[in-house]
């Protein structure tokens, strides 16, 4: 059965387990910290997420409790800001995350028929996670790429004026 | 793509097409940091009164003054101060920003070090989008190049005036672009509107005086204590000085980022000769939405022999904006009911829950364009969507309902034949299936 990466409707498992992170790690993480004045260390709270993200696949439970220790906020405070942005994923989602960008200039340069093209050659629906856990694919709102109309974000890597052939290929590529 | 200025000297795309573009030794070939060097021998007040005479208009989409803006911090004030870039280029159609942060960073850093010496500011924050993150590397290289040159950090060039840069990311929300929102989100907080009165330049980051300014406003300032800011404003017209960056896409057949001097002629010109005319030589130009998705579309007939002239006053003078200069053209192909369902759903989606009107009038324009959509439109639809659009426009929190509002009331106002199709009887209408 294909998951389906981003429904918040799913209760989150609630734990006390706290997530272990090599001492690099832990490093990057102070390293954020000293961008912002010492006593408004919550700045740091998205750029830390997103290393939660990186390690942990989504933003998970343990990985919410170690932030609330490591920036001495209460749980909640995490879920509050982490739950807002998009980019933030509450479910694990595939190796690959391919994120359509779905706007206007997108949509009237042909994404219904690339995002269903991918969908059907991946045998999943938009939103949904292939079996084997390798690709995830979502429609996102606009990504600032208008001009190189149709476009889309896997990970962080953009990839612009795209077609069916290139799909495949980009597709093809993807280990 | 295109990148290129038409009908003036490229200043904002200078170093667009320079290789290594970005590094600080072309940076410094090309002019580059001259203009810091001449402002730390003006007074705070005479670099304020250079972008006063220049008439620089922020770039992000409001258009406020960038002069005022920046008389409005107390000078006299105990608490640190801080400029913030607004690096959150989120709104549909817009995209100039990215080629800027990608290509010149150095011009970012240098029009903040201006500002900040102007305005008594040691700490910058740029804050960018959060899928903007592969961009970050690019601007924390930048700034530690400039650090090592002494153009970062302490006693800047000899002076006694010290400047520390931070890079920082959102993660997702196009709500960030507004200005007390983004300051929520650098915070740390959900990316929440916050109430104005105190304005950011009273009470803004850490509730310290702060300035917050769009990337092409920022980089517009080196240019403007370069020649002088008089000079530069005669660039443009009187009161939309200088130039401009216009995000062009959709159906032309050159989209890209066009640099061109306020007040030019015309609009026409622009789209079907300067971005190489429609996509499809036997498709008409429908439509064009000129200023990111959150402004009035215009209409071909709005366009065509009209003479707009491309700059604040003429764009307002032709029914619609010049907002962030996004515009998304748009062929004869396009169903205007299926475009703005399209963006009725960003709005939706975007809409940080925060006030009333926002959060659930833009839900229910969903529902309403979703039923239109599936073939249930009823001829009173029309009405009923602009009297949801009434019940946001003025009456939410912050501008993201009023954009909202302004996009989908002038595709319902200015394209009635589209609107009709779906809304002849009850449950009767030529809806169409699929997205």
């Amino acid at each position: 059965m294909a998951t389906v990466a981003t429904d918040y409707t799913n209760k989150v498992k609630v734990t006390d387990e706290v997530a272990e992170f090599p001492e690099s790690v832990v490093e990057e993480m102070r390293s954020h910290l000293t961008k912002y004045p010492k006593d408004r260390s919550r700045s740091a709270l998205i750029p830390l997420l997103f290393v939660i993200q990186r390690e942990r696949g989504y933003i998970d439970n343990p990985g919410v409790n170690y932030l609330a220790q490591f920036l001495n906020l209460e749980v909640t405070d995490i879920w509050e800001t982490a739950t807002f942005y998009s980019m933030f994923n509450m479910h694990p989602v595939g190796k690959y995350h391919i994120q359509m960008c779905k706007t206007l200039s997108c949509k009237i340069m042909g994404e219904p028929e690339l995002t269903d093209h991918i969908c059907s050659k991946l045998g999943i629906k938009a939103g949904e996670t292939t079996e084997d856990g390798k690709f995830t694919v979502t429609r996102v709102e606009c990504l600032g790429s208008c001009g190189t109309a149709p476009m889309m974000q896997i990970g962080f890597d953009y990839h612009e004026n795209l077609t069916k052939e290139k799909l495949d290929q980009i597709i093809e590529e993807c280990e | 793509m295109e990148i290129k200025a038409i009908g003036c000297e490229p200043l904002q795309l200078k170093r667009m097409h320079i290789e290594n573009g970005h590094t600080l030794d072309v940076y410094r070939q090309t002019g580059g940091y001259e203009s810091l060097k001449k402002a730390l021998d003006m007074t705070s007040d005479q670099i304020i009164d250079e972008v006063k005479a220049s008439a620089l208009r922020g770039r992000g989409g409001a258009g406020f003054p960038t002069g005022m803006k920046w008389s409005f911090v107390p000078r006299d004030s105990p608490k640190p101060k801080y400029i913030v870039c607004n690096a959150d280029e989120s709104e549909p159609g817009t995209f100039k920003d990215r080629y800027l942060l990608e290509r010149d960073p150095h011009a970012l850093i240098e029009g903040m070090l201006i500002g900040a010496f102007a305005l008594g500011v040691e700490t910058c924050y740029i804050y960018y989008r959060g899928e903007y993150k592969y961009l970050i590397e690019i601007m924390d290289r930048a700034i530690e190049e400039a650090r090592q040159a002494n153009l970062v950090g302490k006693n800047i060039l000899g002076s006694d005036f010290n400047c520390e840069f931070y890079t920082h990311t959102g993660a997702g929300a196009y709500i960030c672009g507004e200005e007390t929102a983004l300051l929520s989100s650098l915070e740390g907080f959900r990316g929440h509107p916050r109430m104005k009165p105190p304005f950011p330049a009273v009470e803004g980051l850490y509730a310290c005086p702060t300035v917050v300014n769009n990337v092409e406003t920022l980089t517009s300032v080196p240019q403007i204590i370069e020649m002088g800011g008089k000079v530069w404003q005669e660039l443009g017209t009187e009161k939309s000085g200088g130039t401009k960056l216009w995000s062009v896409s959709g159906h032309v057949k050159k989209p890209g980022v066009y640099e061109l001097p306020m007040g030019y002629h015309d609009m026409e010109k622009f789209i079907l000769e300067d971005c190489g005319g429609m996509l499809r030589d036997d498709k008409k130009l429908k439509a064009c939405i000129p200023g990111g998705s959150s402004v009035y579309a215009m209409r071909a007939d709005q366009i065509i022999g009209k003479d707009v002239t491309l700059d604040y006053e003429g764009l307002v003078e032709a029914g619609s904006m010049v907002g962030s200069g996004g515009f998304i053209v748009i062929d004869e192909t396009v169903d205007m009911v299926d475009s703005t369902k399209n963006l009725t759903e960003f709005y939706k989606h975007e809409s940080c829950g925060w006030c009333t009107p926002c959060r659930e009038g833009t839900d229910w324009l969903v529902k309403i364009f979703d039923r239109i959509w599936a073939g249930g439109g009823r001829p009173e639809d029309a009405q009923l969507i602009l009297d949801l659009c009434d019940n946001i426009e003025g009456k939410s929190f912050c501008p993201l309902g009023d954009a909202a509002a302004w996009a989908i009331q002038g595709a319902v106002k200015r394209f009635p034949e589209d609107f009709k199709k779906h809304l002849l009887q009850n449950g009767n209408g030529a809806g169409t299936s699929g997205s």
